[in-house]
C-alpha cells in the first residue's frame, strides 16, 4: 500500500496521526517524546493544520478541548508527569464526549523519576486517569509500525463513540527506529462530514452546547449511565489482542507493548529447546481482552505476566482468570528492561514448579 | 543471523548517524533491523551511543544487553562497553583516539585508526564511515557497497564532494581489516 | 405611536437567569449579547463559559457555547479560534478563574495575541463557592477565607490584571470599566463592542475588565455594593483604556447597530 519507511517511533506516531487526519496539535516539551511536537511543528503547517507549543500541559489539553469541540481531529502528546497534568482536561473531554487523541510515551516514575522506558502508567491509563467515572480507549503498540498505524484506529473509535483515545507506549517505542509501512491511505479531514454536535456558530441553525456538567438533581447519574452504555458497547466491539502459539501451550506469557515484544523473543528461544510457550498480547489494554484469558485458563495451568512496572497489568489478568489458573509475575519497574533470555529463564523456573514469582494479591 | 551492535563515542563523532546508517543498510540488504539511541539528559559533552540489531528473524528487543560487536570511537567508551561484549565478540577500536587497549582476552580486537584515515581523506567527520566500513567487511552483516550506495539517504543535505569522501572512507575502513 | 425604549436582545435565550438580586453578571451578559448581535455576528459566535457563578452562561447566551475547566477559558478559546477563525470567540471569566487558577493561560493567550476576546468580571470575590478571598479581593476586605479582612502580610496584594497585561506586547485592546451606574454600563458596552470589533478585524488579543458587584457575598444591600465599587474598588482598580491600537482615534467606532434587531 505504501513504501517502506525507516522512522523513529515518535515520528512515525506523529506522521500516523497526520495521515489519519490530525490537523491540530498542542503540546509541551518533555523527554522522551519531544520528537512528536517537533515533527508536528513542521508537518502540520504542510497540510494546513495548526501546531501550538502550549504554555503548559494543562493549557495544551484545554486547547484540545476547544479544538475538538469544533470537530477537528486533535492530538497532544506527553510523557508520564505531563500526562498527570493533563488528567483534569481528559476527564472534562470524557464527560463532554469530545473525541481527542493523545499519546503517553511512558518514562520512569513516580515523581520526576527518570527518562527511561517504563510501563508504570498502566493503572492511570486503563482506569480513566482523572476524576470521575470514565474510561479512555487505550491502544498499546509494540513496534514503530504500530505506532504509525494505530492513530487511525484511535480517531475512528474516538469519533464513533465520542471518547478520548490514547496510545500507551514507552521510551523504547518512542526512540527506536525500524522499518514500517502504512496500512492505510492518508485521510483528508476536509472530506469528512462535520459531526452533528460540533460547534460552528449557529449559522441560523440550532444552538449547540458542549459541557461536562449537569447540576440538576439526578441528571448526572443519568449522564454517567449514558457514558457507561457507550463503554459497554466498546468492550463488546473494540477489543483487540494478538496471540502467538497458544494452541499447544503449557504456559502463557502475558504482556503488552515493549514487554510483549521481549516475551516474543523468549517464546522463540524457548520453543527452540522444546518448551511449549504461548503468548497473549492485549493490543487494547482498555477494553481489556478478558475473554481470551478466561478461555485459556480452562486448559492452561500457568500464566507468566511480564511487565515493566510493579504489578499493575497483572491485576487485569488476575480479574480475567479469576482464580482458575496460577499467575506468576516478573516485574521490572522504572527503566528495568527485561531481556528475552531473562524471561525465558523465569519461564523455565515457573514450568519447573518454582513458586517464587507466584502473584496473589487479594 | 543475529548481530547486536553498539557504537559509542563522543557526541559529534557521528555515532548516532552511524548507527542509523548501519540499521538502514541492513534494511536495504533485506534484514530485520532496529536502531535504538541512548537518550541521555545531557545534550552536549557526554558520551553518545546507540544499539543496532541486524537479524534474519524478527527483532524482539531493540536494546542490546550483550553485543556481538562494539564499535569504540573514544577512550571512555572502551571502559564502558568492553565488559558487556559477548565472549568471542568483536571489538572494533578507533586506535587514533584510544590509547589504552582492551583487557579481555576472550574477544577479537580489530584495530582501526579511523580518525587518522578520515584526516587523510580530508575531514575527521567521516571517521564513523571508516569504522562502519571495517565492521561491514569483517562481520559480513551488511555489504560495504550498500553503505556506499545509501550515504545520501542518511545525509540528504551532503554535497557531492562530501558524499565521495564518505564512500572512500567506507572503502578505506573495509581495507583496514 | 408607542416608542420602544428597551427590548430584550435575541442574543440571550429565554432561560431565566439564576443570578442573585443586584448581581452584575446579568447586566454584562446582556451587553455581551447585544454587542455580538448588533455586530451581525450572532450566528458566528462561540462563547466559552467558565466555572463559577457564570457557569450557566452556556444556557443564557443564544449562541454555540462550550463550558470548560476552571481557569482554562483562554486555552479553550485558543483551540476554537485556531480552527474556526471565521467565528467570534469570547471567553467569559471571573477573577478567581482568570487571575488565580488560570493566570498562566490568561498571560500566554495575551502574549500570543490570540485573536479572542475575554470578558473579565472582577467582583473581588469567589461567588459560587461562597465568598472566599479572590486574587482581586481588596486589602481589609472580609471574605469567608479572610474573616478578619485581607492583610498584606498574610495574603499579599490584589492583582491589577489590565496593568499586568498592558506590559505585554500581545494585547491590542485592554479596558477596565464598571457597571455601578447607567453611564458606566453604557461605557462598558462600548468597550465590549470595541473589543469584538478588533477581533473581527483580526487585530489580536482583547480583554475588557468589568468591576462588578456581588451583594450576596459582600454581605451588602445592592445599593451599598454599588457604593463599594465607587469608593473602594475604582480607587484601587482605576477605570480606563490600558491598551488600544495606535490607529484607534482615526477609527472611532459608531454606536449604531450594524444589524438592526428584528422583531420576532
Amino acid at each position: 500500500m505504501s513504501e517502506k519507511l525507516f522512522m523513529k517511533g515518535n515520528e512515525a506516531l506523529a506522521e500516523g496521526a497526520v495521515r489519519a487526519g490530525c490537523r491540530f496539535f498542542a503540546g509541551y516539551p518533555i523527554t522522551p517524546q519531544n520528537e512528536v511536537p517537533e515533527y508536528m511543528s513542521w508537518r502540520l503547517p504542510e497540510v494546513g493544520g495548526t501546531f501550538i507549543q502550549a504554555e503548559s500541559e494543562v493549557a495544551a489539553i484545554n486547547m484540545l478541548f476547544g479544538a475538538s469541540a469544533v470537530g477537528t481531529r486533535t492530538m497532544t502528546s506527553s510523557s508520564s508527569p505531563g500526562i498527570s497534568l493533563k488528567q483534569e482536561g481528559i476527564s472534562y473531554c470524557a464527560s463532554a464526549e469530545l473525541p481527542i487523541f493523545y499519546s503517553n510515551i511512558v518514562r520512569g516514575g513516580p515523581g520526576l523519576g527518570n527518562i527511561a522506558p517504563a510501563q508504570g502508567d498502566y493503572f492511570q491509563s486503563t482506569r480513566g486517569g482523572g476524576h470521575g467515572d470514565y474510561r479512555v480507549f487505550v491502544m498499546a503498540p509494540k513496534s514503530v509500525s504500530e505506532m504509525a498505524n494505530f492513530p487511525r484506529k484511535c480517531y475512528e473509535v474516538a469519533f464513533k463513540y465520542r471518547i478520548p483515545t490514547m496510545i500507551l507506549a514507552d521510551g523504547i517505542l518512542g526512540q527506536m527506529m525500524e522499518p514500517l509501512e502504512f496500512d492505510f491511505e492518508p485521510i483528508d479531514p476536509n472530506t469528512l462530514p462535520l459531526p452533528s454536535w460540533a460547534l460552528r456558530g449557529t449559522n441560523g441553525g440550532e444552538r449547540r452546547t458542549v459541557k461536562s456538567y449537569d447540576l440538576r438533581p439526578s441528571a448526572m447519574e443519568a449522564w454517567n449511565f449514558r457514558l457507561e452504555k457507550k463503554y459497554n458497547e466498546i468492550i463488546e466491539k473494540e477489543v483487540k489482542f494478538e496471540t502467538v502459539k497458544i494452541e499447544d501451550a503449557d504456559i502463557i506469557l502475558a504482556a503488552y507493548g515493549t514487554a510483549a515484544r521481549i516475551c516474543e523473543s523468549a517464546l522463540m528461544l524457548g520453543r527452540r529447546e522444546g518448551l511449549k510457550i504461548g503468548l497473549v498480547r492485549p493490543i487494547t489494554v482498555w477494553p481489556f481482552p478478558t475473554q481470551v484469558f478466561r478461555d485459556l485458563a480452562r486448559r492452561v495451568r500457568k500464566f507468566l505476566v511480564v511487565e515493566m512496572s510493579l504489578g499493575q497489568f497483572v491485576e487485569d489478568v488476575q480479574l480475567s482468570i479469576n482464580g482458575k489458573a496460577e499467575i506468576h509475575l516478573h516485574k521490572r519497574p522504572a527503566g528495568g528492561i527485561p531481556t528475552g533470555e531473562e524471561v525465558l529463564e523465569v519461564t523455565r523456573k515457573v514450568l519447573a514448579g518454582d513458586e517464587s514469582k507466584v502473584f496473589a494479591r487479594p | 543471523m543475529y548481530q547486536g551492535v553498539i557504537m559509542a563515542g563522543f557526541g559529534g563523532q557521528g555515532v548516532v548517524s552511524g548507527g542509523i546508517m548501519l540499521a538502514y543498510c541492513g534494511m536495504v540488504d533485506g534484514l530485520n533491523v532496529t536502531f535504538f539511541p541512548a537518550y541521555g539528559a545531557e545534550m552536549r559533552g557526554g558520551t553518545a551511543n546507540c544499539s543496532v540489531v541486524l537479524s534474519t528473524d524478527p527483532v524482539a528487543s531493540p536494546v542490546v544487553g550483550q553485543p556481538d560487536s562494539i564499535l569504540i570511537m573514544n577512550e571512555p567508551s572502551l571502559a564502558k562497553f568492553e565488559p558487556m561484549l559477548k565472549p568471542g565478540g568483536r571489538l572494533f577500536l578507533n586506535t587514533s583516539l584510544v590509547s589504552s587497549r582492551p583487557k579481555r582476552t576472550d574477544v577479537e580486537v580489530i584495530e582501526v585508526p579511523a580518525n587518522d584515515i578520515a584526516e587523510e581523506l580530508g575531514n575527521i567527520k567521516c571517521a564513523n564511515m571508516v569504522m562502519l566500513g571495517a565492521y561491514a567487511r569483517k562481520s559480513g552483516a551488511v555489504k560495504p557497497e550498500t553503505l556506499k550506495d545509501n550515504i545520501k539517504e542518511i545525509y540528504p543535505k551532503a554535497k557531492e564532494a562530501m558524499l565521495e569522501m564518505n564512500k572512500k572512507a567506507v572503502d578505506r575502513g573495509a581495507a583496514a581489516v | 405611536m408607542e416608542k420602544i425604549v428597551f427590548e430584550q436582545t435575541s442574543g440571550l435565550t429565554d432561560v431565566p437567569m439564576r443570578y442573585c438580586p443586584g448581581c452584575g453578571h446579568g447586566i454584562v451578559h446582556r451587553l455581551v449579547a447585544e454587542c455580538f448581535t448588533e455586530l451581525g455576528m450572532k450566528e458566528k459566535t462561540i462563547g466559552v463559559a467558565p466555572v463559577g457563578c457564570s457557569v450557566f452562561a452556556d444556557e443564557y447566551f443564544n449562541v454555540d457555547m462550550i463550558q470548560g475547566a476552571h481557569g482554562r477559558g483562554p486555552a479553550i478559546a485558543t483551540g476554537i479560534k485556531r480552527n474556526r477563525p471565521e467565528c467570534l470567540v469570547f471567553s467569559y471569566q471571573g477573577d478567581g478563574d482568570l487571575a488565580s487558577i488560570g493566570m498562566a493561560e490568561t498571560i500566554h493567550a495575551a502574549a500570543r495575541s490570540e485573536n479572542i476576546t475575554i470578558i473579565f468580571i472582577n467582583n473581588a470575590i469567589y461567588g459560587m463557592t461562597g465568598g472566599q478571598m479572590a486574587p482581586t479581593t481588596l486589602i481589609g476586605m472580609k471574605s469567608s477565607t479572610s474573616p478578619y479582612g485581607r492583610t498584606i502580610a498574610a495574603n499579599g496584594y490584589p492583582i491589577r490584571v489590565c496593568e499586568l497585561l498592558a506590559a505585554l506586547d500581545g494585547p491590542v485592546f485592554l479596558e477596565r470599566t464598571s457597571v455601578d451606574k447607567p453611564a458606566a454600563v453604557v461605557k462598558t458596552k462600548k468597550a465590549i463592542r470595541r473589543a469584538f470589533q478588533y477581533q473581527i478585524e483580526k487585530r489580536g488579543f482583547t480583554l475588557v475588565e468589568i468591576l462588578s458587584q456581588c451583594p450576596t457575598d459582600w454581605a451588602m444591600q445592592p445599593l451599598q455594593s454599588l457604593e463599594r465599587i465607587r469608593n473602594e474598588m475604582i480607587p484601587y482598580f482605576p477605570l480606563g483604556v490600558y491598551k488600544e491600537p495606535a490607529d484607534s482615534k482615526s477609527s472611532v467606532m459608531s454606536d449604531e447597530p450594524v444589524v438592526a434587531e428584528k422583531k420576532e
